[in-house]
């Protein structure tokens, strides 16, 4: 899923402050997941805000709703009727929801309630950690499914550096050697001599690097 | 044991302080209320395992957001005590009472009466 935190409350106060009306839209996908902007995230900062403001004594009405995903025009659509009432609305989308929003809406002003982070796992409830940066060329086939451009702080295919160190990467945090899994991996697999084999140069113009990228797919496109 | 609390306090009944959200507090002072405390079994005694912990970490984060807002976080609180305590959860009532009292109403529900008038 798609891994978000939560913004400040305080910044939020800020995009909004001179607005007299917005709406807070939650998204019921991967942000409900990592608790970042569900339904229950936009009650608690629609709470928050509707309080903040009366203490200020300033009128600002707050509505909020939750989209089943906001990175679809089907559910984008539910709100068309109601979205021109709004000065402002803030999406608790990762940043694809609020871009899709602001895109879609363009005369509404669309803030971004959370900090989108990275394509990543529940590791337990509370901890989430990235597994893949969309690099575009899958190259987990050949290094036992787990992923050394996603989990390795310099992004080596051909093994790990000298900065290995009982299983954890030097740059410290707790972060695990992603080649040190590899290698783990690989072992309980019996495949150890794919570890020999050497990479390829990858193409990075798939990843980012080749500017944004699009998947067009003729056979499913209407 | 007919015991007297203070008559301002609402019950709200739960299965499990495990139930309890960080909305629902704010949605009370939203509402009005001038402080919300939640009442769960002694940690370590709870039936799901794990409910009052998971509303003690709840209760803090509801403490921080009323102090961004300006409502004071100090307004929320959590109890932790067996069901034979009834002199207890009594005592608590009025304790909580008298703290709330001398800290005044809720700012929010002053001026939302303010601007009614």
């Amino acid at each position: 899923m798609i891994v978000a935190d939560r913004k400040p409350i305080e910044e939020i106060i800020e995009y909004i402050k001179d607005r007299d009306k917005v709406l807070i839209v939650g998204c019921n996908e991967c942000v409900t997941v990592c608790e970042a902007g569900g339904k229950k995230e936009v009650g608690v900062l629609a709470s928050a805000l509707r309080m903040y403001f009366m203490n200020q004594g300033k009128e600002i009405k707050i509505d909020e709703v939750t989209l089943e995903r906001q990175c679809d025009h089907e559910y984008l659509e539910e709100i068309r009727d109601s979205v021109d009432q709004y000065q402002a609305i803030v999406s608790l989308a990762c940043g694809v929801g609020v871009q899709f929003m602001s895109e879609k809406y363009f005369k509404t002003q669309v803030y971004p309630g959370v900090n989108t982070c990275f394509m990543g796992v529940t590791e337990e409830r509370g901890v989430w950690s990235e597994r893949c940066q969309g690099c575009g060329q899958c190259i987990l086939a050949t290094t036992g499914g787990i992923c050394p451009v996603s989990r390795c702080a310099k992004r080596l295919l051909n093994g790990p550096c000298g900065g290995s160190s009982k299983g954890m990467c030097e740059i410290g945090g707790e972060v695990p050697c992603a080649w040190q899994i590899i290698i783990d991996k690989l072992t309980a697999l019996g495949r150890l001599d794919d570890y020999e084999k050497l990479a390829p140069l990858k193409d990075w113009s798939k990843e980012r690097a080749g500017g944004p990228r699009k998947v067009v797919r003729e056979d499913v496109r209407q | 044991m007919r015991l007297r609390y203070p008559d301002t306090i609402r019950i709200v009944r739960l299965p499990c302080t495990g139930k309890v959200d960080v909305g629902y507090i704010l949605r009370a002072f939203e509402k009005g209320a001038d402080g919300v405390y939640v009442v769960g079994c002694m940690e370590g005694d709870c039936r799901y395992n794990r409910g009052n912990l998971r509303a003690k970490k709840r209760v803090a984060e509801a403490r921080r957001i009323l102090n961004i807002v300006g409502i004071g976080g100090e307004r929320v609180q959590m109890f932790n005590l067996s069901s034979a305590e009834g002199p207890k959860f009594a005592q608590i009532a009025l304790d909580m009472t008298e703290k709330i009292k001398a800290m005044g109403p809720n700012p929010v529900k002053l001026k939302k009466m303010k601007k009614a008038a």
